[in-house]
């Protein structure tokens, strides 16, 4: 039962072999399929809520699906066909469950376009923004967090910088960025997305706020890494300071923080909606907004199933990434990560 | 040992030690201070200011900050100190109240998942696992787009979006903290259940919940701001500092004051709440890290 013990016996190859023993013994092959099974549930689950949440809405179905758009017999009849009104209801959520899962989100009756379409031509310059933004977040993180942990006057000086950053609302933060470069020093475009130029400030607005919510994270990670007697011992080698802190300090200070970019991924896709309307950026984020505005739900349900869908596949990504950054957690670790 | 002795002072740290801090540490006074003042512009804003945040004086249109307008006039001609003033009831409001709705929601769901293992704590899990799968304000989106967009509308779908983070703090720390070892310790004395839960367990699995509301109400301040941008929360001509940024965003180029003075607004609202509500965290835990 205990191979923990007899491993800390063992001379250093030993330890190793002995450690990959036990990863088969406890099967992380077998965690990291039941990480991904979990995530296929979940995301079933947001399938079928969005199903259910179409039919227990108020007021009428196809009056819910047609939203803004005017209301003929043709469009009525169209949506009850594409929908399966007419059928039982176990049956309509089959062919939703089949249509989804053939990437089929119906059709857009205000924007008279199949939903699909509509997402798969809108994804680049969402994708291109939350990529740099993200790049933009995980520079400014590292940087703060390695230069300011544990020294007195750099850390207040990250501390504060990262504190007003966290406090700031990206749009308000992209409002000000536009006044200074776009409108008053006429560096980079106001709107519209033709150059990486038009990239740059959107990037900043979106990733500096997050980039200091995962630096403030990570800077409290590795300073409570450097307390411990593990670095002591490291220090005790005579490595460097630098060296401790990115080889030995960042990997247990990367934890907490990891879950956390799990979770600002969910961010950044939901603060890309409001960063693409302030600089007028093409994008799902627009989409989305004339969406909700205009009671488009096909368009809506998609782009939350998508945005789910994402958020999914990041997450049981970041969960089989702690696997690996921290063998403590394969022994038990189903109910002790989440 | 750090626990030990932070337990130790925790029972000589409430509130009132914290209410002394405040003399000794400038930072703490101000932002106490601006949020006392962004308090009566929330309950009183008739004290802070005479004009009308809603009138149109269109002779007014568009003037820079001066003595008779200290935040100058938008594009109407309404006074934009009377707006942001006027501005606070709506967007605090709607982020207390949102957060409100989460903690409570939340914290209840994160004890009862983490204390019954088995079948509520599945049913917990993965309903929370199915509502965090949808980014915050994307999720308040979807639910908009079936309410339709207003105020109270805006309160619900941020505290339904903000439910996940404190369930599922809560319910980790309950499942950490009933299986560590000082609670083993406390079942080797032979405690009952009860006592090992309300006294052992309950106090160490919510202890986050402060600061997470705390840093909770920021992002909600922040969030409901973000949605009334897009046109989500109260409506024109009502003044949500949000709100005023996107009118302030078609107008920039000639006005830039505008989109100055609601934006600070909020960022310094929610720098005075988190400065206030880690003080009151690290005076919780009994550690002067500042």
């Amino acid at each position: 039962m205990d191979s923990r013990n007899t491993s800390v016996a063992t001379p250093v190859p030993a330890f190793a072999v002995s450690r990959l023993f036990r990863l088969r013994r406890n099967g992380l092959t077998a965690q990291i399929a039941g990480r991904i099974g979990s995530g296929l549930l979940v995301l079933w689950a947001a399938v079928t809520l969005s199903f259910v949440s179409v039919h227990l809405a108020p007021g009428d179905i196809v009056s819910l699906l047609i939203g803004e758009q005017l209301r003929t017999p043709e469009v009525e009849a169209a949506i009850r066909a594409e929908w399966g009104l007419d059928e039982p209801l176990p049956a309509q959520y089959l062919s939703y469950l089949t249509r989804v899962l053939h990437g089929d989100f119906g059709r857009s009756y205000i924007l008279q376009t199949e939903v699909s379409q509509l997402v798969l031509s809108q994804i680049l310059p969402t994708l291109k923004l939350t990529a740099a933004a993200l790049f933009v977040a995980i520079v400014f993180a590292l940087v703060s967090a390695v230069l300011s942990a544990g020294r007195r006057v750099p850390r207040s000086i990250a501390g504060a910088l990262e504190l007003t950053l966290v406090s700031t609302p990206s749009f308000w933060l992209g409002i000000l960025l536009l006044y200074l470069f776009s409108f008053t020093l006429k560096l980079f475009p106001v709107s519209g997305d033709r150059s990486f130029s038009a990239l740059v400030l959107p990037a900043l607005a979106l990733g500096l706020p997050l980039g200091a919510v995962i630096g403030q994270v990570l800077r409290q990670g590795l300073e409570r890494a450097l307390e411990e007697p593990f670095a002591l011992t490291v220090r005790s080698w005579g490595t460097s300071e630098f060296v401790l802190r990115l080889r030995h300090g960042l990997r247990h200070a990367a934890l907490p923080a990891v879950t956390l970019t799990g979770w600002l991924v969910g961010s950044l896709l939901s603060g890309a909606v409001i960063t693409e309307s302030v600089f007028g950026r093409p994008g799902l984020g627009r989409v989305t907004v004339e969406a909700v505005l205009g009671h488009d739900m096909p368009v809506v349900l998609a782009v939350a199933i998508l945005s789910a869908l994402v958020y999914v596949t990041l997450s049981t990504l970041v969960d089989v990434l702690y696997l690996w950054l921290d063998p403590r957690l394969r022994s038990d670790s189903r109910e002790a990560v989440r | 040992m750090s626990a030990l002795s932070s337990r130790a002072k925790r029972e000589t740290a409430p509130a009132s030690q914290f209410l002394r801090l405040l003399p000794a540490n400038p930072g703490l006074a101000l932002a106490a201070l601006f949020l006392a003042v962004i308090a009566i512009a929330t309950v009183a804003p008739a004290l802070l200011t005479t004009a009308d945040p809603i009138a149109a004086d269109p002779l007014q249109a568009q003037l820079p900050p001066s003595w008779e307008h200290w935040f100058g006039t938008d594009h109407l001609g309404r006074d934009v100190f009377a707006r942001v003033v006027h501005g606070a009831r709506y967007s605090i409001l709607i982020g207390v109240s949102a957060v409100a709705l989460a903690a409570t929601a939340g914290s209840l769901l994160g004890l009862v998942a983490g204390l019954s293992r088995g079948l509520v704590d599945e049913v917990v899990t993965r309903l929370l696992d199915v509502v965090s799968a949808f980014p915050d304000l994307l999720l308040a989106l979807v639910l908009i787009s079936f309410t339709g967009p207003g105020t109270t509308n805006l309160i619900f779908a941020l505290g339904v979006a903000f439910v996940p983070r404190f369930a599922r703090v809560v319910r980790a720390q309950t499942f950490v903290i009933a299986r560590s070892g000082y609670v083993e310790q406390a079942r080797t004395f032979g405690l009952s259940r009860t006592v090992l839960v309300l006294r052992h367990v309950l106090p160490h699995a919510v202890a986050q919940v402060p600061i997470l509301a705390t840093i909770g109400l920021g992002s909600a301040i922040i969030g409901a701001a973000g949605l009334s941008f897009l046109g989500m929360g109260p409506q024109p001509p009502a003044p949500e500092w949000g709100a005023m940024l996107a009118e302030a965003r078609n107008y920039l180029r000639v006005a830039w004051w505008i989109g100055v003075w609601p934006g600070l607004a909020i960022t310094l609202t929610v720098i005075a709440i988190s400065v206030l509500g880690r003080r009151w965290q690290a005076a919780f835990e009994g550690r002067r890290s500042e």
